[in-house]
């Protein structure tokens, strides 16, 4: 692989990257925010509650970064049906049986060649490898969870209409203070998926040399000319 | 009873004066959230409409309900409402008893089929073909059945008719049931809590009597007028909340002073009921304002959304004392280690790839 040559493939179009970095964003601020209403720390013990209101501020930071990351979503969910081969919907969804079954092949070749390092050789890939298509297909299902969960909790303090669409979930999932614990507990997806998203960029831009990590600014990768 | 008397009629009988009763209405009126100026609407009702006969029945129940009720603040509702005019039938207060008490139950029944109010009170067994709860030699699901068939409607009183509550609590040992899941071909008001605020159940049950309609219900069917806030929205402690001024424990100074009790585990912020507004014993006060938090009583699932100290409830299927952070917590070391051992490995085999790349 010593004389490889690359052509520069645009992959990434701007509203992808714009969507990803203003999710980025909004799951920075929502789980720091979010921890702290699921577990307020005791940062005061005296004053008079007139003089202060900073937990209602970290909720309402809470709730406004909500919102920005759900229509970003849904302009996301937009761009699945107008943009290129990388960002369609069928990126992340086998279409048919044959592209489940390419998919899953991709998968195990993902996790024999880059995570359990059987081999050597760098798998090429220009948009999403297989494995990581599937994850991001879980990640969207967990923010539509989030966006639902969260809708329905904020319901009762708001006279918005929008919110007000997802009241049906707190009867049908046995009480808000279940929907509450569920909301939560999902946190923890979005700070795992962070923790190896990231860690598993920086890998492979450092293995393959595609741009990986600039290629989610500009929208270029390298890919190997055949 | 052979002829139906008015409420009015009933009260002037018993030696209630207009005064009295005007005042009665007025404070209906303020209790059920109607309008001042539909306050003669209630008046007319309660003098020309014949009282709508009323059965009580209790099952699996503490009858923490029927105290409550007692205790409703005007002395017309005891007086006139349960004490004399609308119970045609209510184990616990009723002054037959046996064949006598059963006499009367089926009397009505029969007599006002289709007009009659069911009042329930405790839930429905329905594990061992019900035999866990028999009255007069039938099982509660038997009578709940047979009494529903000629109701015009059920009100389900507390938690355990709306919900099932403590005996529902995970195994259910006795399929305790609420009355809903049993009758669904007609209204079932419920009226939830542990025990639901007597004056609640008072304006409920009167709202029915003096409109003869149903009253505006939420999305699980509890009256809107008293269950369409969280207690936290109406909780005199919510400024401390915003100000993130919290009690740290039961004994500390933030507790004297009276600030949130989020930490403690209140539930105010996802119970919907009129503590916060209407409080208890006649309004002396209400938890929250005792210095406990709410334990969310009036919510399905109550009894098994503990620890109630806590805020955010268990996960189910993990062991007690398992909050979704500890899990979290564990996960995210799991990863980062996993992680950590990927990052040693890569750089070990694939060092001359890596070093390639740099050139
Ligand atoms: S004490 Fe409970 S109900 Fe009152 S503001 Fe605090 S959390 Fe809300
Ligand atoms: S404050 Fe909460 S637990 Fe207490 S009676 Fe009211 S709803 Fe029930």
């Amino acid at each position: 692989m010593a004389e490889a040559t690359y052509e520069r493939v645009y992959v990434w179009q701007a509203p992808v990257r714009m969507y990803h970095w203003i999710n980025a964003c909004c799951i920075f601020v929502l789980v720091a925010t979010g921890l702290v209403i699921g577990r307020p720390p005791a940062l005061m013990s005296a004053g008079e509650a007139s003089d202060s209101h900073w937990f209602g501020w970290v909720r309402f930071l809470h709730f406004s970064a909500a919102f920005l990351m759900s229509f970003a979503f849904l302009v996301r969910v937009y761009w699945m049906f107008a943009g290129n081969q990388y960002s369609r919907w069928d990126a992340f969804i086998p279409r048919n049986w044959t592209r489940l079954k390419t998919q899953w092949r991709e998968m195990v070749n993902v996790l024999r060649i880059d995570i359990l390092q059987l081999e050597k050789e760098p798998i090429d890939y220009v948009g999403h490898n297989g494995l990581a298509a599937f994850s991001y297909f879980g990640i969207f299902l967990a923010t539509i969870f989030q966006i639902i969960t969260g809708a329905a909790l904020y319901a009762p303090m708001s006279t918005f209409w929008l919110p007000g669409l997802f009241s049906w979930v707190p009867p049908l999932m046995g009480g808000e203070a279940i929907v509450r614990m569920w909301h939560h507990a999902f946190t923890w997806i979005f700070i795992l998926f962070t923790m190896i998203h990231v860690y598993l960029s920086i890998f492979h831009d450092m293995t393959e040399g595609r741009g990986e990590i600039s290629s989610i600014v500009n929208g270029v990768r390298f890919v190997e000319r055949k | 009873m052979s002829e139906r008397l008015t409420i009015w009629e009933q009260a002037r009988t018993l030696g209630h004066s207009r005064r009295d009763f005007l005042q009665f209405c007025a404070w209906l009126a303020a209790a059920a959230g109607i309008e001042a100026s539909q306050v003669g609407q209630v008046v007319q009702a309660l003098e020309t409409k014949p009282r709508i006969p009323v059965v009580w029945f209790h099952f699996q129940e503490c009858t923490c309900c029927s105290e409550s009720f007692i205790r409703s603040s005007h002395p017309i509702v005891s007086d006139i409402i349960l004490d004399k005019i609308s119970l045609d039938y209510t184990e616990t207060l009723q002054a037959a008893a046996g064949h006598a008490a059963e006499a009367a139950l089926h009397e009505t029944m029969k007599k006002y089929h289709g007009e009659y109010l069911m009042l329930v009170e405790g839930s429905v067994p329905t594990g061992a073909d019900g035999a866990y709860c028999c009255i007069a030699g039938r099982t509660a699901l038997d009578t709940v059945k047979e009494a529903a068939e000629g109701a015009k409607a059920i009100v389900a009183w507390g938690s355990c008719a709306s919900n099932g509550c403590i005996q529902a609590a995970s195994p259910n040992p006795t399929g305790a049931t609420p009355v809903h899941e049993i009758i669904t071909n007609k209204p079932v008001i419920k009226v939830p809590g542990c025990p639901p605020i007597g004056e609640v159940m008072a304006a409920t049950i009167v709202h029915l009597l003096t409109f003869d309609t149903i009253p505006q219900l939420d999305r699980v069917g509890r009256p809107m007028a008293f269950y369409s806030r969280r207690v936290h929205d109406t909780c005199y402690r919510r400024p401390n909340y915003d100000a993130g001024l919290f009690v740290e424990s039961w004994d500390d100074e933030n507790a004297r002073k009276g600030f949130c009790l989020y930490k403690m585990g209140c539930r105010g912020p996802v119970t919907y009921n009129a503590c916060g507004v209407t409080k208890w014993n006649g309004g002396v006060s209400f938890p929250i304002q005792s210095g406990h938090g709410c334990i969310g009583c009036s919510e399905e699932n109550f009894w098994d959304n503990g620890p109630f100290y806590n805020h955010l409830t268990n996960l189910p299927g993990f062991s007690i004392e398992t909050t979704a952070d500890k899990i979290g917590v564990a996960a995210g070391v799991v990863t980062a280690a996993g992680l950590v051992g990927h990052a040693v490995l890569t750089s070990i085999r694939k060092r001359d790839v890596i070093n390639e790349t740099k050139k």
